[in-house]
């Protein structure tokens, strides 16, 4: 299982670049197809400027993460896709930020549809005047074959995305999805940082996911400044990101609920949500949890008497939700639609890398907050919740299980608040480490939120690279819709809820 | 069904009653910006030099503070020696042009004005917007939609989110316009009948926000479109995103209840 090529290092762990093997193109390939092939995942293939490839393997059994980098002589390589499938968007990202191209990759498309970072021209042979989501797609021809073609702009408040199905009457015979519409150039913007602006735009990678994103932010900048967190200041952000989930998993249960044509949890749950959603705004003043966590600590602490305050609160707020979301599992003719659509299963979740809940929905047990624990995860474990049945009612019920998981974890540590006064303010973080790299993953409410940084000699970023947990799933849905019908993608969809913007960066 | 009535009888009615009263916002809610210019040491730059997207310019008046660009973090409140800037708990924040979003000491902030007489004879009672979302990080959207719930019932006052551009009477944009939604919300604009309105939600889609450095987007719904009414944060609270699409209907009067 260990590879001695790669080099192991813990979730939050920052490593000198001298110190992270460097190995040749081929060893790099071995390392990772050898690595997948014994239960490894890949969760995180990038490459740098200079030609230079970056690994990170999760061994989620041993709770340890493997890196290797290579630097390719030309910018073009043997595609991993062929025999690690888990590669493909990455590979595709590769070829797209920096003009690298993964041969023989199997389905070769852009990602984002923006102009490559570095010197080296659009695989694609795109310029800045090709428009966005004009590709190849796949087609199915034949007769009373057709094609529906639905996006970017959606019918509902959705962010925008293009989705092509190929249909056969009503049954789909495969779901393209053509995004990148959310582009607006993240992981450039963060590029010679930690900037003023930088944190804001971790919180808004995914602006659902504010605290997943700015925790795996902060302890990023923690790690690579030597600098640890203290344990009540590690519960709080627990509590904010229990919240986050919690407030998610209860909308999406209503939002599924709502897709089912059952509307009596879907408007309790609409209203739901906001009593989540107010209880993190009371902690930091934003509904969505802006401006709560920093690195080093927190912006807006969580005192005692806040926490008292929110006790009462946070159990009327479960006590609702409960009743609201029971109503669902004894309605027939909602678990008649929950339990046809949708199904996936553990093998293509394995091969494709998924994470979340649409892997926990098939029995794959990832959970960050076990397989790499952070913060307060490690001292306060979380139970993790799994359905075996990969449809639409697995993910709707792993949802469910976890809110109860984080409604326990949440007056847990709301009663231990109330009685700890709180951390003193966080000194501003020393110089981060130079020519430095370091790993650092949460678990947001849709799965796994991954961030790497490379730093440069003064110990700014050299390249910074996000992994939103739909930057894995997308293709999943895909999958999952296959053989279902057209009418039944909004509920599948919904069920995955997978994000635009987090994808898009 | 006997399960159903119950619940419905245990979550009870829970509609808002806003603009009649108004809703409690969390204590540490961060609205209007109040600037206390006599506190400024001369020539102090400091709360303008923190803040991470130069919403603030300081002249001889003091600070101001540009709404369209401001994301409502504590970064100048803190920064601040003397305590001359602080978020009230006011929340109504919407404004008709870029130049009246712009906070200044000493001056009333001059709130989004009502459409006008025409535009409000053919719209006021019935608004119907479709919602492009270009670029944004679903935190706008998040609070746009919450309006829909039982709790805003957005539905009573008349205003609806459609899903067509030719039933729409205006666009409510978010996000920054990224370059690769541009195309996608000039037709979605053009597909629109005439007369319409379009509202601009969000720090992204006022000036581009958190990105308003980044090629990758254009610096807002005006870049693309004529915009009509903004409304400012990140996100915008849904009782402010309400405040602005009454305030425009003409629904509201000064003190944000109901005319």
């Amino acid at each position: 299982m260990s590879d001695p090529a790669m080099r192991v290092i813990q979730n939050g762990q920052a490593l000198a670049l001298r110190d992270v093997p460097e190995l040749s193109s081929a060893a790099f390939r071995d390392a990772i197809l050898a690595g997948t092939r014994g239960g490894a995942r890949l969760v995180c293939l990038c490459a740098a400027p200079d030609l230079r490839l970056f690994a990170v393997l999760a061994d989620d059994a041993e709770k340890r993460l493997r890196v290797a980098w290579t630097r390719l002589e030309a910018p073009r390589y043997p595609a991993l896709t062929p025999d690690c499938p888990q590669a493909h968007l990455f590979e595709r990202e590769i070829a797209e930020q920096f003009g690298i191209i993964p041969e023989g990759h199997p389905w070769f498309k852009p990602v984002r549809f923006h102009q490559p970072w570095s010197a080296l021209p659009s695989p694609w042979g795109r310029d800045a005047a090709s428009p966005p989501g004009v590709t190849d797609f796949f087609k199915v021809s034949g007769e009373e074959v057709h094609e529906v073609a639905v996006g970017p702009v959606h019918a509902g408040v959705i962010e925008p995305g293009h989705f092509r199905f190929q249909c056969h009457g009503e049954t789909v015979f495969h779901l393209e999805t053509a995004l990148g519409f959310q582009h607006r150039g993240i992981e450039r913007a963060l590029v010679g940082g930690p900037h003023p602006l930088s944190l804001k735009q971790a919180e808004t990678a995914c602006g659902d996911s504010s605290i997943a994103h700015a925790w795996a932010y902060c302890r990023l900048l923690e790690g690579l400044a030597g600098v640890s967190v203290p344990a009540r200041t590690e519960r709080v952000r627990g509590v904010a990101l229990e919240l986050e989930r919690a407030a998610n998993h209860v909308g999406d249960l209503g939002a599924l609920s709502g897709d089912a044509g059952f509307l009596p949890t879907a408007s309790f749950c609409g209203r739901i949500r906001g009593d989540w959603l107010n209880l993190s705004a009371e902690g930091c003043g934003s509904r969505l949890g802006r401006d709560w966590l920093k690195p080093g600590g927190l912006r807006q602490d969580l005192g005692p008497v806040m926490a008292t305050r929110l006790l009462p609160r946070l159990n009327q707020a479960w006590a609702d939700t409960r009743d609201a979301v029971e109503l669902l599992w004894g309605a027939a003719s909602v678990m008649i639609r929950f339990e046809v659509a949708g199904r996936l299963d553990a093998t293509q979740v394995r091969e494709l890398g998924m994470v979340g809940v649409p892997a926990r929905a098939c029995g794959v047990a990832l959970d960050v907050r076990k397989d790499h624990p952070f913060g307060p995860y490690r001292e306060h474990p979380v139970p993790i919740s799994v359905a075996e049945s990969g449809n639409v009612h697995s993910r709707a019920w792993v949802r469910w299980l976890e809110l109860a998981t984080s409604h326990r974890y949440l007056a847990q540590a709301l009663a231990a608040l109330a009685e700890s006064d709180p951390d003193p303010r966080p000194e501003p973080l020393p110089p981060l480490a130079a020519d430095s790299l370091c790993v650092s993953m949460t678990e947001g409410w849709r799965g796994e939120v991954l961030h790497l940084a490379l730093t440069d000699g003064a110990g700014r970023f050299a390249r910074y690279k996000i992994v939103d947990p739909s930057f894995h799933n997308w293709y999943g849905l895909a999958l999952a819709l296959r053989g279902e019908q057209v009418s039944d993608f909004p509920l599948c969809n919904k069920s995955f809820n997978l994000s635009y913007c987090g994808h898009d960066l | 069904m006997m399960h159903i009535l119950l619940s419905r009888w245990r979550q009870g009615f829970r509609t808002l009653p806003y603009p009649k009263a108004m809703p409690s916002l969390p204590d540490r809610f961060r609205g209007l910006p109040k600037i206390q210019a006599e506190k400024c040491p001369t020539g102090c730059r400091v709360c303008a030099d923190v803040c991470p997207t130069e919403a603030i310019h300081i002249d001889g008046m003091g600070p101001h503070v540009n709404l369209g660009r401001c994301l409502f973090c504590p970064d100048c409140v803190e920064a601040c020696p003397e305590g001359a800037i602080e978020y009230t708990r006011d929340h109504r924040l919407a404004a008709s042009t870029f130049e009246e979003l712009i906070v200044t000491p000493g001056e009333e902030y001059r709130r989004a004005e009502a459409m006008g007489a025409e535009l409000k004879r053919v719209l006021s009672r019935s608004l119907k917007l479709r919602v492009v979302s270009a670029g944004g990080c679903n935190g706008c959207e998040v609070d746009v939609n919450v309006l829909g719930t039982l709790s805003w019932d957005l539905g009573r006052f008349g205003i609806q989110f459609v899903a067509s551009p030719r039933h729409a009477d205006g666009l409510l944009v978010t996000g920054p316009v990224t370059r690769n939604m541009e195309l996608a919300l000039r037709k979605t604009y053009d597909a629109v009948p005439h007369p319409k309105v379009v509202i601009a939600v969000g720090a992204c889609a006022i000036q581009g926000g958190p990105y308003f450095r980044q090629e990758e987007q254009l610096g807002g719904a005006a870049s693309v479109v004529p915009v009509d009414l903004y409304i400012p944060g990140c996100p915008p609270h849904p009782l402010t995103i309400l405040d602005g699409l009454l305030r425009f209907l003409g629904k509201l009067g000064a003190e944000g209840k109901r005319t």
